[in-house]
């Protein structure tokens, strides 16, 4: 199997990331040598094998529904690239 | 002044304690010499001036109960540092201040250590070489224009310079332990659960541990029992008994069961390295310990693995950088033009890889074919330990299949840069703690690791078999100090 220049642009778009002919080529290139070196797990039969999601085994622990950290308004906003007042600032997402 | 960054983290807590030195003595000391060790570019971001305030301070009224008694150290810049810039290695962070402090850094803060500076590392962690980082490569002090390793390469590079008496670092594939081998200098990946992640920039969230790195083991196992603690505000944290490390070290490790994997001799494994390893068996069993052969068949499949589940978990946490609630923003026409263009910009080349990967493989119509695989591998990856650890109580393999390689040298070759891992990233999908300790040394003199592995949980147990071959190995580093001229 191998990793056209279409699919790699339609996967830069999925991970909105930009890519031009250059950059789509060389990603192709590696991507497609790193595929064939993942391949090997076809290799394997797993049709009855339980995927592993976490090795902690342990259930997830329940805790109270409190507000824990107040007043961090400022906190989070201060690293913001662009803010106005207690807002995040995007380009205009309406016409 | 120069001895005082020659002696180990348990020494200097001991000459603190007993007031034979100040923790303004011994911070200027690390200062010093950090100062005059920029070539090694182990730093991202340096406190110093703070860090001797702070140090002042500690003299003044100092508290000698606590474990790290006006120690300074600096930590990997994946951890955030309330107040102090936190980049990850990466443009997309470059200007970012956490407003808020990783776990494990304030568990070290509340036992008396200083923060010196952040230290570099591959962006966002992925990398073996410290070659991905915004902030550029990072040299080892073994030798001009060698790597030393990553991701967490400033960090080993600060310890085996003595630039630190000790660090942190994070490990999701073997960024503790390839580092610390090809540097000469021992780190220890925990349990998974066993160190919280909070505030610790992710990369893949089912792989990630912090753990520390020193010059010995039993520093290295004080480190531990300080950085581990039970965490609610990390869901994956798990509330178990924690031992005290460093206290309960013994070299005592008679009839202990240690596997040797015949799988990890891998074809065309260099001499040098199969000739450590059955150095490390001789000196095992020099310990009174005994060795049973064992068989992890799943081996080979580990890095195929990793590379499938690593980076789909990557993909989903690297999706936060947007541009809009923190970091690098680029200019775009419109929002979906912003996000593409400051991921495109922000993000460096192997990030953008990984992320490609991670998309692809959790894409419709490829999920099953990959992910739900891989993890099914994984299952199969964890069983053999399962299966192995019934019959021996810890595995012995190399930390790596070769010593340190120059700067450049496999920077174009993902796959042969990936082959780094083979070792210490079945370590990570079975959620096992591995340490690894210099062994010995190459033809050309560079350090190379052996990596003990152990149960979930059984730290204290592999810290023991470290601290005993360490006494029979009794490795020396070989630091000329070339960079300092």
């Amino acid at each position: 199997m191998s990793i056209d220049l279409k699919t790699i642009k339609h996967i830069s778009k999925l991970a909105r990331i930009s890519v031009d002919e250059q950059k789509a080529e060389k990603l192709a290139e590696d991507l497609n040598s790193i595929f064939k070196f993942i391949e090997k797990l076809n290799k394997l039969k797993t049709d009855n094998v339980e995927p592993l999601t976490s090795v902690a085994e342990t259930t997830l622990k329940l805790r109270s529904d409190e507000v824990k950290s107040k007043d961090i308004r400022e906190q989070i906003i201060k690293n913001s690239p662009q803010d106005n007042e207690d807002y995040f600032v995007v380009p205009k997402v309406i016409e | 002044m120069s001895d005082i960054t020659k002696k180990s983290l348990t020494e200097l807590v001991k000459n603190i304690k007993e007031k034979k030195l100040s923790s303004e003595e011994v911070t200027k000391a690390f200062i010093d010499r950090s100062e005059k060790s920029k070539e090694l570019n182990a730093y991202i971001t340096e406190d110093y001036s703070s860090a001797l305030e702070k140090a002042k301070k500690f003299d003044q009224k100092p508290n000698l109960d606590l474990k790290l008694p006006g120690i300074p150290m600096a930590v990997k810049d994946l951890f955030c540092t309330k107040n102090i810039r936190t980049t990850a290695g990466s443009k997309i962070l470059n200007n970012f201040v956490p407003t808020y402090e990783s776990t494990v850094t304030q568990n070290i803060w509340n036992e008396g250590a200083i923060l010196l500076g952040k230290l570099n590392c591959d962006e966002f962690a992925m990398g073996s070489s410290n070659e991905t980082s915004f902030f550029g490569n990072v040299q080892n002090p073994i030798d001009e224009n060698l790597v030393p390793g990553g991701s967490s390469g400033g960090s080993a590079s600060a310890v085996a310079g003595q630039l630190t008496p000790i660090t942190i670092g994070t490990d999701t594939g073997g960024s503790i332990r390839q580092p610390a081998s090809f540097t000469g200098t021992v780190g220890l990946k925990p349990t998974y659960g066993s160190c919280s992640r909070y505030g610790i920039v992710a990369f893949a969230s089912s792989l990630d541990q912090a753990g520390p790195m020193a010059q010995n083991v039993r520093d290295c196992a004080l480190l531990q029992e300080i950085i581990s603690t039970y965490d609610p505000k990390d869901s994956t944290s798990i509330d178990f008994k924690r031992n005290n490390y460093s206290k309960e070290l013994t070299k005592n490790i008679k009839d202990k069961k240690i596997g040797i994997p015949k799988e990890y001799r891998v074809e065309g494994m260099p001499k040098e390295i199969e000739e450590l390893w059955q150095k490390g068996i001789q000196y095992a069993k020099d310990c009174g310990a005994e060795i049973v052969d064992i068989s992890l068949p799943h081996t080979s499949y580990a890095l195929p693995t990793y590379y499938i589940v690593a980076p789909a978990e990557a993909s989903s946490n690297l999706a936060r950088y947007d541009g809009v609630k923190y970091g690098f923003r680029a200019k775009g026409e419109n929002l979906i033009d912003m996000y593409e263009k400051t991921r495109s910009e922000g993000f460096g080349a192997e990030v953008q890889r990984r992320i490609m990967i991670g998309t692809y493989v959790l894409s419709s119509g490829y999920y099953d074919a990959y992910y739900l695989k891989a993890q099914k591998v994984r299952k199969l990856i964890k069983n053999d330990f399962d299966e192995a650890y019934k019959k021996v109580d810890a595995i012995l393999t190399p930390s790596t299949p070769s010593s340190a390689f120059k700067i450049g040298e496999k920077k174009d070759d993902p796959v042969s840069m990936y082959l780094n891992d083979i070792f210490t990233v079945p370590v990570n999908l079975a959620g096992l703690p591995g340490i690894s300790i210099p062994a010995g040394h190459d033809t050309r003199g560079y350090p190379l690791g052996l990596q003990i592995i152990g149960k979930a949980f059984d730290e204290q147990n592999i810290l023991n078999i470290a601290y005993a071959m360490e006494e029979k190995i009794n490795f020396k580093n070989k630091i000329t100090d070339w960079w300092i001229k």
